[in-house]
């Protein structure tokens, strides 16, 4: 077992953990944040998407342990108060049908825009090609992030 | 208030973003992996290595002993307990139905089997525990080639034998047709095996006290699953509660009884604790059935101004290694489809089942459709090659015109209504195929590497699945309608309860509207409750684009029956004769003073007091309904796609893609884009990028998303959407239905457009998935054998 302490979505969680406990079943299973779903086993569907430190990062590529002091931001902390500008978005322009990629997705826009706050419809869809979806074709998505780095996103 | 405002704006028709999407937005959703019971232990499956094997022993004990392991049992421990998946659909007579044990016991037949599973305390722990089964196999040779598996002396998948049905469906004299018919045609195509790869892996949470058994499910179908536990697994229907929380995609694949649901339920009953499954990608890959899979035989015959005389179909499809949900029926809701919107004289179809040592295939996406509409669709793109015509031409001689619906096919089928003139038109207008075609030419003359190809699918497809009878008659285990219940609440708020179970399709949406306007209340106050066997009790769930059709017209039927009730509470109250209320614009009033009346919320609250009632009337406005279609219903739509093809390279790029569909009336046109859409890009994957690949060993090759080529936004294109609407005659929102169309017409766009662009070489097929290496293959072939007059990358 490993002692880690980590802040999540703002709080503070210290806990002791197996070495091989993957991220995302830390935030699921021991911090009760299901809103970051598991998609695959082998980090291409990119549904766990979280941010660690401000950078977008596959919750289930990342051990729990070398989260060690960092912070965590997930979907579930991502609204301030109201929807963050990429949640509005998506909604508008329903980017979303199921919603189960759709934590994910809207993390890895938000890291996209972060570094890139204009993107060519060309630069979102490279962008976000780590992110699987099987419902919306990726049509509405596209608008939905582009609609976003309109309305202006700040990280 | 005045009379108007409720009216004023029209429900039906209007873009409402989704209710969904705030809790699925925000984190705030409930995945059936989410659930946590006290004392909950995790399930992990011990499957088959083998493609085909007899087992000679299975040793759980040194498992038991491992950390956290509560228990591990073998198919062999339940016995008789386990039973026999059900197959619903045995669709004939004579059909080959093997036993199919949740575990396999004796014999597995695919790489995936389940042949014992272990519970323990936590999901890491379970999986390590599956290291220490120890499962002995005997290897028997695998059966992995449809049309091998029905030679002579071939291994044998199950004791009866590889053949599992012969299909067969005549309409008009076919002799006739193709005796000395100026042109036949025949081609056979292959569809490869799919994986449905819906986002959120299977997961199951059951959980008993006393003797009844809550089941949690990420399925299509809670009501199907209650019924089939019910019928087929002795637990007495009534203490069957099934309740399908958040699920997240299905296209089908959640369309089934599996296993795991089967065991969740016996082993949460053998431990007196309450468990759960959640599969891994990899294991979902291996073990959710399979879609598609089938050698299509297609022979067209026409005279030479291109009049269709007759159609000849013959399939091979690969069952897999057992008969699922509605496995051998898939083929048949193609059967009737291959006619498409076109006219003949004569048609013959046949389709043989065969067993394979792989994962039963069953309902993907569109479910014989797409199949059928290739294959059609495909064949008169060759046609019209054979005859010097236009595509787009020949389409247009053959197809049933405009004025003649209502129509009824050489298949049988009557078409309600369509107008494939309008769509085919405001298609090529959004796509520029005039000029398309000359820039293609232009490319053509000048040899350029990279060539232009158009490819064209004018397709319909059936849905509203389904008539209750008409699917009785071919065999189908259960009836095609669908039910709904309208609660009035006392103040004035509506709750709909809907027996059509959504995975995001956006019911919660388009039923808030349906009932906003069918009883002027406003849209905000409605809400909609389903997936839960215990709050909509009776529904034959969704799949097969029936919620709509089927569905929402049960909906419709309910809210009428709440204005009747509603019109005798307004008569007493108003003190005038029943016969004399109307209720327009969101009123119930006196005929000719509409200026008067109550709405149905104040109806309601009066109806809960029942203070001031009238004698025998019941103080409730909740009306339920229950709708059997009395038709299928056939939306279509003409989908173009331009594509560039590298011949030296092969890759190939959609330049642009328009898709023109008519689903009839449109309740909600954002979701429908969005239905199209997705189901575009399906189908653009199976053209392009998807297939589900078997060693010669049996072992599948495509387990993981690294393997299967979902693709992501940088693999597809733009699409262009546009709509013309004839509304479907057979039900009274005139609504056609669309989970499926982008699915099932957009394959053969896209084939058409390759094959188009690589035809002045020689080439009149590639194969799919249209990867760069096949297409650079057919290129190399067709220089090769010296085919081709002219064209590109000379």
């Amino acid at each position: 077992m490993a002692s880690i302490t980590v802040t999540v979505d703002g709080v503070k969680y210290s806990d002791e953990v197996e070495p091989r406990l993957l991220l995302v079943h830390y935030l699921r299973d021991r911090l009760g944040k299901t809103g970051t779903p598991v998609g695959c086993d082998t980090s291409n569907c990119g549904a766990c998407t979280v941010h660690m430190n401000g950078v977008s990062v596959k919750s289930c590529a990342v051990l729990a342990v070398q989260a060690d002091g960092a912070e965590i931001t997930t979907i579930q902390g991502l609204a301030n108060g109201e929807w963050h500008p990429l949640q509005r978005a998506f909604n508008t322009e329903h980017a979303l049908q199921c919603g189960y990629c759709t934590p994910g997705m809207i993390m890895a826009a938000a890291d996209l825009l972060r570094t890139n706050p204009h993107p060519s419809e060309e630069e979102i869809r490279d962008g976000l090609e780590g992110n699987l979806c099987r419902c919306t074709g990726y049509e509405n998505i596209v608008r939905a992030v582009r609609r976003a780095s309109e309305a202006g996103v700040t990280p | 208030m005045t009379t108007d405002t409720q009216a004023a704006a029209p429900e039906l028709g209007k873009a409402r973003t989704r209710k969904e999407d705030a809790r699925l937005l925000t984190g705030q959703t409930n995945w059936t992996d989410n659930i946590v019971l006290p004392g909950l232990l995790h399930m992990c499956f011990v499957r088959s290595p083998f493609a085909h094997a007899r087992i000679t022993s299975v040793d759980v004990s040194a498992a038991k002993d491992m950390p956290g392991v509560i228990a591990a049992f073998s198919g062999a421990d339940f016995g008789d307990e386990q039973g026999s998946l059900p197959c619903g659909w045995p669709v004939t007579e004579d059909i080959v139905m093997p036993p199919h044990p949740p575990m396999a016991t004796d014999e597995v037949r695919y790489v995936g089997e389940a042949v014992a599973v272990v519970i323990a305390r936590d999901r890491y722990e379970a999986a390590d525990a599956i290291a220490a089964v120890d499962v002995n196999y005997e290897p028997l040779p695998p059966v992995l080639d449809m049309r091998a598996a029905l030679e002579e002396g071939s291994p044998k998948v199950h004791e009866a034998g590889n053949k599992c049905y012969v299909w067969p469906f005549v309409q008009g004299d076919i002799d006739a047709a193709f005796h000395d018919a100026p042109v036949v045609v025949e081609r056979t195509y292959r569809q490869q095996r799919l994986i449905p790869c819906a986002m959120e892996p299977r997961a199951v949470v059951a959980s008993w006290v006393a003797d009844e058994v809550t089941l949690w499910s990420s399925t299509q179908i809670p009501h199907v699953l209650r019924f089939a536990l019910g019928a087929f697994f002795g637990i007495p229907e009534q203490n069957i509660r099934v309740i399908a929380p958040d699920v997240g995609g299905g296209f089908g694949s959640k369309l089934q009884i599996t296993a795991e649901e089967v065991l969740a339920v016996l082993v949460a009953r053998k431990l007196g604790r309450p468990v759960k499954w959640t599969e891994s990608r990899s294991e979902g890959n291996l073990t959710v059935h399979h879609g598609r899979d089938q050698w299509q035989r297609i022979r067209v015959a026409a005279d030479r101004d291109g009049r269709l005389r007759g159609l000849e179909v013959d399939l091979l499809a690969d069952m897999g290694a057992y008969l699922m949900l509605i496995t051998p029926g898939v083929p048949l809701l193609g059967a009737f489809m291959y006619p498409a919107i076109y006219k003949m004289d004569a048609y013959s179809f046949k389709c043989t089942g065969v067993f394979t040592t792989k994962m039963p295939t069953d309902a993907y996406r569109g479910a014989g459709r797409p199949e059928a509409t290739f294959a059609i669709e495909r064949i008169m793109d060759e046609l019209a090659d054979e005859l010097g015509m236009d595509p787009l031409e020949l389409r247009e001689r053959n197809w049933i015109k405009h004025e003649e619906f209502p129509y009824t096919t050489i298949a049988t089928l009557v078409y309600d209504s369509g107008n494939y003139e309008a769509a085919t038109a405001r298609a090529k207008e959004l796509f520029h195929y005039d000029e398309l075609r000359a820039e293609q030419q232009k490319r053509r003359e000048a040899g350029d590497p990279v060539q232009l190809g158009i490819g064209i699918s004018t397709f319909t497809e059936m849905c509203g699945i389904a008539p209750s009878r008409v699917v009785g008659s071919l065999r189908y285990g259960v009836g095609g309608w669908e039910n709904a219940t309208v609660r009035v609440l006392a103040t004035g708020k509506i709750e709909v309860v809907t027996g059509s179970s959504a995975h995001g399709q956006g019911h919660e949406t388009a039923w808030s509207q349906i009932v906003a306007d069918k009883l002027g209340v406003p849209y905000e106050d409605i809400r909609v409750l389903h997936g839960d066997t215990q709050v909509s009790a009776k529904g034959m769930d969704t799949y097969g684009s029936r919620s709509l059709t089927v569905g929402g017209i049960a909906l419709a039927g309910a809210c009428d029956k709440v204005i009747d009730k509603a019109k005798r509470v307004a008569a007493h109250l108003m003190e005038a004769s029943e016969n004399d209320i109307e209720f327009t614009a969101g009123r119930l009033h006196v005929r000719g003073d509409p200026q008067q009346g109550r709405t149905i919320q104040e109806i309601a609250l009066a109806t809960f007091t029942a203070h001031n009632f009238p004698d025998g009337v019941e103080p409730s406005l909740d009306s339920e309904h229950t709708y059997d279609p009395e038709n299928f219903s056939f939306p279509h739509g003409t989908h173009l796609c331009a594509t560039e093809v590298d011949t030296e390279t092969g890759r190939v790029t959609i330049r642009s893609y328009v898709a023109v569909d008519d689903v009839g009336k449109v309740v909600n046109p954002l979701i429908v884009e969005g239905q199209v859409h997705g189901g575009i890009a399906q189908g653009i994957a199976q053209a392009l990028y998807e297939e589900a690949v078997y060693d010669d060993d049996g072992n599948l090759l495509t387990t993981t998303l690294a393997d299967y080529l979902v693709p992501s936004a940088a693999d597809l294109p733009h699409f262009t959407t546009d709509r013309t609407e004839t509304p479907a005659t057979t039900n009274p929102l005139g609504v056609k239905g669309v989970g499926e169309a982008g699915t099932i017409a957009s394959t053969p766009a896209v084939v058409n457009a390759i094959v188009d662009a690589l035809r002045p070489m020689g080439i009149d097929d590639v194969p799919m998935p249209c990867t760069p290496e096949r297409v650079w293959r057919a290129i190399q072939t067709a220089r090769d054998s010296g085919a081709g007059q002219n064209g590109g990358g000379q």
